[in-house]
């Protein structure tokens, strides 16, 4: 088998991008579509073959899946263990992502074709996409963590693009500006966590990084910084680069607001790809996690995943845009790829939530996207983000219709839709490790299905409400991705992931628990009757509800107010307390410094020049007093 | 003729060219012509300089001559280059070449302009290539005096107050920095032979280690100063906002890195111990200019002010590189010098053709360029996000060889320090997206609704410095090798 065919998987998007971007303004609509369509098919067929081929023919020697370095090279010498390295790194974690990045990218970039029709910058919008699929495909592909760095910036940067997208609208540029930031401020401490580990690993290499033995000099010879190996601080440092792609709380901020870009955009980038770049570097890490000073960094990611979880839930139970509803369900599906690492353990059946973590990955990809590109078709035929005005569209959006409902089920957990089948991994595996972590994933479960079902309910049955133009379904580009994804959705539970994706790289077999599994379908089911409830018919019950919470309702319902304080600590403390006066400090005090010495030396000469005046009657008297004061101190001196 | 001192003869000729010249419109052509010339010349020089080392040639310097013009003092025009001063050649010429482009529709005075660039240009090129102490001290003050001219003339704003301090600013450090050169001098020679300006003649001696703690902070500050050094960086933000676009493209792009570059030169290569003892101190300093040109860019209302104060950010970290004493960070600082280089030119270059055509530099009075003037916005846009460090782009490579450099050293001081520094990458982002999203972002403002889009020779010059922006940031190890094999001889001594 050739790999070296492998090497166009990020080099195609990589031309369309440069050819898309260089002529923008001579290619039109639609030819940029069908060149980056064109591309991306190319791409997701020569993926799919390797990806399929590797997990079925060639990836499995002896029982283990081997680490398969396509290709390398060095791009920076430093030293000559510690450089980095461009290449692709073949196994089953990049296998896995080879499979979902093309596809979702390519199901986008189809149904752009419709949804971004007439839009302004259609080649723009397509040099972008292929500019991401590019940054994520290299970033998945990585042999290097530096590699992994370099393209992370790249996806920061196409993601930015794309939320200003609409650059002309102030919310939009300021989304895009927000996003930009807060990862960036992740990414300092992914930066120092790449710097401890150059001094203290003395490698950016995966092979080594990951080599059990490689783990255990590190521990044996770890220096402590505040009670800790400074590797943990260096994998807490990077896992907070990784929760901020990821939207881990309080890094989650610019997630919401991202939804300012087109819809495609949010369902490949901020649903189903970059966001999960935060799990796929943890993962990528995994041995370092859970072996360096028995995995505390990796209790952090647990943590931090439960939470956020939770988190996002409640808050997603409050939001009328449609978008945002499924910006926070995003986060709390992250989360829980989050904490079933966090309490994954290695080898075998102990390695489950890492499994888990990965499977859910991927049928999160699927049904997210589907819910996205779904919703993106609403917006397209109501022209509106909020489901108040939206109700009763089953009958005019049937694809769409089902399409979601495919998806809501599968991310509700209902078997036999995809999420059943990861979520219950999931579960199975915190229950096993740490009780207050499967709980709170218990009751998310729950919450998940209500809102989502809140969701489906308020636009497709609730009361028809007037509408101005008479909404229709979408054009055919449009709906067969979402068939294709809700196939996708609907199916892919079957895989039998642990055949693939293991910490130990081993295929291993997991049963489902029946009665775990039968208790989060019976809170899903709970979930969704309480929807039914409230929302299949247009009543008041839930403005009561709300107002019978009040205070938690206000708060829940404005995101526990962190923007508000991001804001204040930027606006208020940095902007005002800490640049204006450096701004002021450096124009009066250090330059009023410089200033003062050139005007005293002016002043100076001002008031003396009045000596050489070139009247040569003040010479005369300044040359006989001078003469005078001399001979008297001569007098003076001589006498004494 | 050698291949070195053409670099300073070509300048000469094209300026004769020009005086002969008696219609306008051809002095660009010409200036441009003997830019050309200059450009394919430097390219040539990497090329010989390249073969020679091949050929195993591995002298520090290659390419060297030794003439000497003043015997009483025994001062030599001694040149000879190795790796770090072809690139810095490189650099300067591809900045002035695309400098002219920018300025193509300078009508007044234009004779005169080219005339003091290209004069600048040549002291800068004669810096570049002098070992001898004296004759790179001729050639600084040859790239420094026309630009007094060129501030207080062509300029805008207070442009002679500006002017008058950037001058009185920069030849105040000439005087210190003349201290220093002198104590090397008398000290040249410790067992009464012939004293010398040659820096290898005075790489030789034992210099004592009292001599070097007091000498080495003047030739450090007084390099420092045209380095952006902090607190004698007040000159350049005044300066580069009056100046007239190609001075503030090779002002710098070109003439701020004679300060890291002297530094290693003469200051640390000369005086290993005074290093030593002074490093943390002006470590201390460059890391305040790191952070503080940051932040003060933030609240900046200029664009060209903006700008500046980036410079003094990214400027302090080439002397933190420096500082770091280390091979990699070395390289990173060499790099960051080179690339910053470049970014800086091109941005001022997009400050130039935005105010052209708006007539203002105040963030606040600009709104949605992008839909008015797209490929210009596009061009900002990648010179913001070069600056930014974005990978791909040569920011990216400097600045990471420099912070991975910095933390090898294993005390607490330096990894402050390196995590200070890094954490400035972050407030870059802050400062260049808010410009972005106010002045080419937004919604499109009604007056400038008729703005002409972007010229042949606009384009020209801005997609030369491009290139090589993304030249070395896409092909860092090509670069890195050329530098890290000239730093070996200068590390060795530290």
């Amino acid at each position: 088998m050739n790999l070296n065919l492998m090497i166009l998987i990020p080099l195609i998007p990589l031309a369309v991008f440069l050819l898309l971007g260089i002529f923008f303004r001579r290619i039109k609509e639609p030819v940029s579509g069908y060149i980056g369509v064109a591309g991306l098919t190319i791409v997701s067929l020569i993926s799919f073959y390797i990806a399929i081929s590797y997990f079925l023919d060639f990836g499995l020697v002896n029982g283990e899946y081997q680490k398969i370095i396509v290709f390398r090279s060095t791009w920076i010498h430093f030293t000559d263990n510690l450089k980095i390295e461009m290449g692709i790194l073949l196994d089953p974690l990049s296998a896995v992502m080879l499979i979902v990045v093309p596809l979702i990218s390519w199901m986008v970039h189809i149904y752009s074709l419709g949804y971004m029709k007439g839009e302004g910058g259609f080649t723009r919008f397509y040099a972008f996409l292929s500019l991401f699929t590019f940054s994520m495909l290299g970033l998945v592909l990585s042999v290097n963590i530096f590699q992994i760095y370099i393209f992370w910036e790249l996806v920061g940067v196409s993601s930015y693009s794309l939320i200003g997208f609409y650059y002309k609208k102030k919310s939009a540029v300021l989304a895009a500006k927000k996003a930009f930031i807060v990862t960036r401020f992740a990414d300092l401490g992914f930066l120092i966590g790449l710097l401890i580990l150059s001094y203290f690993a003395g490698t950016f290499d995966f092979l080594t990084l990951t080599n059990l033995d490689f783990i255990q000099t590190l521990n044996g010879q770890a220096v402590t910084f505040m009670g800790l190996s400074v590797i943990t601080w260096a994998l807490i440092l990077i896992f907070m680069g990784g929760a901020g792609k990821s939207a881990m709380f309080p890094l989650h901020i610019w997630l919401p607001d991202a939804m300012e870009g087109p819809t495609p955009v949010s369902a490949l980038i901020h649903a189903a790809t970059m966001v999960v770049a935060g799990v796929f570097l943890v993962a990528r890490l995994f041995p370092m996690f859970y072996f360096i000073e028995d995995g505390i960094a990796l209790e952090v990611v647990a943590y931090v995943g439960a939470f956020t979880t939770l988190f996002a839930a409640v808050i997603a139970l409050t939001q009328y845009d449609i978008k945002r509803v499924l910006a926070f369900s995003t986060m709390s599906q992250i989360g829980y790829m989050m904490l079933a690492l966090g309490v994954s353990g290695y080898g075998e059946h102990e390695g489950l939530g890492y499994m888990a973590s990965m499977f859910h990955l991927f049928t999160h990809a699927m049904f997210k996207a589907l819910l996205f590109l779904g919703a993106g078709a609403i917006i397209h035929a109501v022209h509106s983000n909020f489901m108040q005005d939206m109700g009763g569209l089953r009958k005019h959006l049937p694809v769409t219709h089902i399409t979601f409902l495919v998806a809501a089920l599968a991310i509700s957990g209902i078997p036999p839709f995809a999420g059943f089948f990861s979520k219950d991994e999931i579960l199975a595996a915190a229950f096993e490790h740490n009780k207050l972590i499967w709980f709170t994933g218990f009751i998310v479960a729950g919450m998940t299905a209500f809102y989502m079902f809140r969701l489906y309910f308020r636009i497709f049955w609730w009361n028809d409400p007037e509408y101005k133009h008479k909404p229709h379904e979408a054009p055919k580009t449009m709906t067969v991705p979402l068939m294709i994804l809700a196939f996708m959705a609907a199916f892919s539970g079957f895989i039998p992931f642990s055949d693939f994706v293991s910490t130990d790289y081993s295929p291993f077999h997991t049963h489902i628990e029946w009665g775990l599994a039968g208790a989060s379908v019976g809170i899903g089911v709970l979930g969704i009757l309480l929807a039914v409830l409230f929302y299949k018919k247009e009543n008041d019950l839930s403005d009561r509800f709300a107002r019978a919470f009040g205070i938690f309702y206000k708060w829940t319902f404005n995101k526990f107010y962190i923007d508000e304080l991001y804001f204040f600590i930027t606006k208020k403390i940095i902007f005002k307390n800490i640049s204006a006066p450096f701004a002021w400090f450096d124009r009066h005090i250090v330059d009023g410094t410089m200033n003062g010495i050139g005007n005293s030396t002016v002043w100076i000469s001002e008031k003396i020049k009045g000596l050489q005046s070139g009247r040569v009657q003040d010479y005369a008297m300044y040359f006989v007093s001078g003469a005078t004061v001399i001979s008297m101190i001569l007098w003076f001196l001589l006498n004494n | 003729m050698d291949i070195l001192t053409l670099f300073v003869i070509v300048p000469v000729i094209t300026i004769v060219a020009l005086m002969a010249v008696r219609n306008k419109s051809y002095f660009r052509v010409v200036a441009l012509a003997g830019f050309i010339v200059q450009t394919l010349m430097s390219f040539n020089l990497i090329y010989q300089y390249l073969q020679e080392r091949a050929s195993g040639n591995n002298d520090i310097f290659v390419f060297t001559k030794d003439v000497i013009w003043f015997a009483p003092l025994n001062i030599h025009y001694a040149i000879g280059v190795d790796g770090i001063s072809v690139l810095m050649i490189m650099l300067t010429s591809v900045i002035v070449l695309a400098g002219i482009f920018i300025s193509w529709q300078v009508d007044d005075l234009p004779k005169e302009f080219f005339i003091s660039l290209i004069v600048l240009s040549s002291g800068v090129f004669g810096f570049f290539i002098s070992y001898d102490l004296f004759t790179m001290f001729v050639f600084y003050e040859i790239a420094v005096i026309p630009m007094y001219l060129l501030i207080g003339i062509w300029g805008s704003g207070p442009r002679e107050y500006a002017a008058m301090k950037l001058t009185l600013m920069l030849m105040g450090a000439s005087a210190i920095l003349l201290i220093g050169i002198l104590g090397l001098y008398f000290y040249s020679a410790p067992d009464g032979g012939q004293l010398t300006f040659n820096i290898f003649e005075i790489a030789k001696v034992n210099l004592p280690v009292s001599m070097q703690r007091l000498f080495f902070p003047f030739v450090f500050v007084g390099f420092g100063v045209i380095g952006a050094l902090f607190p004698f960086h007040t000159w350049s933000p005044d300066g580069h906002a009056s100046a007239p676009t190609a001075v503030s493209m090779l002002h710098a792009g070109v003439l701020m890195k004679l300060g890291g570059y002297g530094i290693f030169r003469i200051a640390m290569f000369l005086m290993p111990e005074g290093t030593h003892f002074w490093a943390d101190f002006f470590l201390v300093l460059a890391i305040i200019g790191v952070v503080y040109g940051a932040l003060a860019a933030i609240k900046q209302t200029d664009l060209k002010y903006i700008n500046a104060y980036s410079s003094v950010s990214h400027l302090g970290l080439v002397l933190l590189g420096l500082l770091m004493i280390n091979n990699i960070a070395w390289k990173g600082a060499m790099i960051q010098s080179l690339s910053h280089g470049f970014i800086t030119a091109m941005f001022f270059a997009m400050i130039g053709i935005i105010y052209g055509r708006t007539h203002t530099r105040i963030v606040s009075k600009m709104s949605g360029l992008l839909v008015i003037i797209p490929v210009i916005g596009v061009l900002y846009v990648l010179a913001g996000l070069a600056n930014l460090g974005l990978p791909g782009f040569s920011g990216f490579v400097a600045e990471m060889n420099i912070f991975v450099g910095a933390f090898q050293h294993s005390d607490t001081f330096h990894r402050v320090i390196t995590i200070l520094a890094a954490s400035s990458i972050v407030v870059t982002a802050v400062y260049i997206l808010r410009l972005v999203g106010k002045i080419l972002m937004g919604p499109p403002m009604e007056e400038y609704a008729n703005l002409p889009g972007i010229t042949w020779y606009e384009k020209t010059g801005t997609f030369i410095l491009l290139f090589f922006i993304t030249l070395i940031g896409t092909m860092p190890l090509w670069f890195g090798k050329i530098l890290s094999d000239s730093i070996i001889p200068f590390i060795e001594r530290l």
